[in-house]
């Protein structure tokens, strides 16, 4: 039996036909994009066709706003870095508590700087007040970066809606949308948004290949300077491979985004369902009804996410947790604690994400395999009694130090 | 995922001593559940013969926090209260094989848990000194918390110091901006800005009895002298560490050789090399010469019968000896 990849958000593997797009750019068509002999003209042909397979999943109305990066991470470090150069008086940044850390962290550094970070706080479903967007939005503000999808539940923010509100107050709109693109329909001329970072290896392209969208006429500093490729908005050598790999996973994205709405949203619901019908206290946390189609996060109350993950591993299934063991720091996600989750369910949260490669078969081991693992962990926990949580838990087991 | 031993899969797989105990007469709760690990340890210790006759534990945690459990019981199982308590985290983890970095606080709430419980048995009350911050320094394990101590009680500038004093930063010097931002943040509150070009103080966490003098005196030293000031040096850093459950002692000296044999937790130890790097550059500081120093178990066959006071007497590195540079 294989092992069972439920760990999508974090990575995916790349379509086999991304990887066969790709093989002739490293061999054979090896050339500059920009030489004028023809080892570098396909390649420069083959980068403008994915440009154009990456303008359509997008519904970008040129191609020409299709910049292409080295990850996610870079493009949003671009988008955030490029407003407070073109707005040098606006000290003011508006972003949200439960961010990806390519923003946060950015964010946080820039506090230290002298610049004024507003994080929109979340309710305990991972929903935005819009009435607290409001009050923060003002003409001080260089940028608004808020995610298209959270990373951890799925949750979906109104970004369209937010994009309208930045642009009526002359305020450029970005968002993180690495976790929605090829997952929830996206018609970006339809909207208001300014910049959209998007990175390939969460559509089954390659790692090391990202975009920024950056819609004609917003006003733009490039990070990197240097060479005019990308019209000067990123310089550095085309990762042609890459490019070629992203573009043909964005056109297979597009093929399969009605696929991914219904069976895959089909398949999450069953494992979800499967899940909560024969585990007691535990629950799904972010907003089920506005929610990426792939990803289930639940939250296993009395025990540790990094211990369920580990008996999972052993059972061959791959999914990741909001404890703090899983990311070597003291605190649990802090997405999850954006949302309020107290630390005896935090610690304990698990997320299942998917793919357009993971079959009903393989739902229905996970369905099996998990009941058995929470038991046989919570029989370890303080918290737990003989067939339930100890009453009053908190109070029962204090530990010395808090 | 964590590079964890087959021994530490293999406590958290099959976890021994689980539940809670028939008959105990201590219990210790410690950990925090805000940063995800808590143990309940309970003991039945024989009140005529003080052993401990049997432990389990209970475990809200990860998986080596799992595994220090369950090794910490089999250890201490058959033990007399009073060995028990020598039981350090370093045995829970050399138990297992070893621990990351990241989890050897685990096996510090288990020696914690023991503590806690023998306090109970002997109705005590057992006070929490540990407090624990975010991992900064991942090569030799130290968090915030006790850099900021470090910096507060000895008045320290620089990142060099802040390594010379807990060695936090003498790795891969990749967590030195982390240093650097602690130090602006206790600088400040004594109201002193961090000056990233200030010159590290004086390395020694106690100044040398002879350092004041020998800065003084430019004379070259004389043979007896000079290899005092080199015990002064490796005596200094012995304390740091002792705090590891290591040690080290000066065997020879030769030339600009200096052979140090590295004893308890040092012996083996990965980072036994970055050790001899730190006390290598002391050396040199202190000595203001070209000092390398070797492991004595390095140290070419014709030289080991020697001590250092008889590799004095034979004059070998007399002659040989460069002069100090300033």
């Amino acid at each position: 039996m294989s092992d069972i990849y439920l760990d999508n958000n974090a990575t995916t593997a790349c379509d086999p036909k991304v990887v066969e797009a790709m093989l002739p750019y490293f061999l054979e068509q090896f050339g500059n994009p920009s030489s004028i002999h023809s080892f570098g003209s396909g390649v420069g042909r083959a980068v403008s066709k994915a440009r154009k397979q990456v303008q359509e999943l997008l519904g970008a109305e040129h191609d020409s706003e299709i910049i292409f990066t080295s990850c996610g991470t870079e493009s949003d470090n671009t988008a955030i870095l490029s407003a407070l150069k073109c707005f040098p008086n606006r000290k003011e940044i508006i972003t949200t508590t439960v961010e990806h850390p390519a923003i946060l962290a950015l964010c946080a550094q820039l506090e230290k700087e002298g610049y004024t970070i507003h994080r929109l706080k979340v309710d305990g479903k991972g929903r935005l007040d819009l009435e607290e967007y409001r009050k923060v939005l003002t003409p001080e503000v260089a940028i608004v970066s808020v995610m298209w999808a959270n990373n951890e539940t799925g949750t979906l923010f109104p970004v369209e809606e937010m994009a309208e509100m930045a642009h009526a107050v002359g305020v450029q709109f970005h968002t993180d949308a690495v976790q929605a693109v090829g997952k929830v329909p996206i018609d970006l001329k339809s909207t208001k948004i300014d910049m959209l970072s998007v990175s390939g290896h969460k559509l089954h392209a390659p790692k090391g290949i990202g975009v920024l969208y950056l819609r004609r006429g917003v006003r733009f500093r490039p990070l990197l300077r240097g060479g005019h490729q990308e019209r000067g908005r990123r310089a550095g050598t085309e990762n042609a491979a890459s490019v070629v790999g992203l573009g043909k996973a964005c056109e297979l994205a597009l093929e399969h985004i009605e696929f991914e709405n219904v069976q895959v949203k089909a398949l999450r619901d069953r494992l979800e369902q499967g899940i909560l019908s024969q585990v007691p206290h535990c629950f799904v946390t972010g907003d089920p009804v506005n929610r990426l189609p792939n990803t289930a996060n639940i939250a296993f109350e009395y025990i540790e996410g990094e211990a369920i993950l580990m008996l999972l591993n052993k059972k061959g299934i791959a999914a990741s947790s909001g404890s703090a063991c899983t990311s070597g720091s003291l605190e649990p996600s802090h997405v999850m604690r954006a949302m309020d989750i107290p630390y005896t369910a935090a610690h304990g949260t698990i997320r299942f994400s998917l793919s357009r490669y993971n079959t009903q078969a393989e739902i229905d081991r996970v369905i099996e395999a998990v009941p058995p693992i929470v038991a046989q962990l919570r029989k370890l926990s303080p918290y737990w009694g003989e067939d339930g949580p100890v009453a009053a838990p908190e109070k029962a087991f204090a530990p010395v130090y808090a | 995922m964590w590079e964890y031993s087959e021994k530490v899969k293999e406590h958290f797989y099959q976890p021994r001593n689980v539940g809670v105990l028939e008959g105990a007469n201590g219990v210790g709760d410690v950990g925090s559940i805000s940063c995800g690990d808590a143990l309940r340890l309970s003991i039945k210790v024989n009140p005529d013969s003080e052993i401990i006759e049997n432990a389990s534990f209970q475990t809200f945690g990860c998986g080596s926090a799992i595994a220090s459990s369950s090794a910490l019981t089999e250890i201490i199982k058959g033990m007399t209260v009073e060995d028990a308590l020598k039981v350090t985290n370093q045995d829970i983890a050399d138990y297992l094989d070893g621990l990351p970095p990241e989890k050897m606080h685990c096996s510090v709430m288990g020696r914690e848990a023991l503590q806690a419980a023998v306090a109970n048995y002997r109705g005590v009350e057992w006070k929490d000194d540990h407090e624990e911050g975010a991992l900064v320094c991942k090569c030799f394990a130290v968090d915030a918390v006790m850099i900021e101590e470090t910096i507060r009680v000895n008045g320290l500038r620089s990142v060099q110091d802040v390594t010379n004093y807990t060695k936090a930063g003498g790795g891969c010097c990749a967590c030195h901006e982390g240093i650097e931002e602690i130090l602006v943040k206790v600088l400040a509150e004594q109201g002193i800005a961090f000056d990233p070009e200030a010159a590290a103080k004086a390395a020694e966490p106690e100044p040398l009895p002879i350092a004041a003098s020998a800065k003084a005196a430019k004379a070259p030293l004389t043979l007896v002298q000079r290899i005092r000031r080199i015990e002064a040096v490796i005596e200094s850093i012995r304390p740091n560490l002792r705090m590891d459950g290591g040690d080290a002692e000066l065997v020879d000296v030769d030339g600009n050789t200096v052979y140090v044999k590295m004893t308890g937790a040092c012996s083996g130890c990965s980072m036994a090399a970055m050790t001899i790097g730190g006390s290598q550059q002391r050396l040199m500081e202190d000595l203001g010469e070209f000092i390398k120093v070797i492991p004595a178990d390095k140290m070419p066959a014709a030289r080991e019968p020697r001590t250092a006071a008889a590799a004095g007497a034979y004059g070998g590195f007399g002659a040989r000896r460069i002069p100090p540079t300033f």
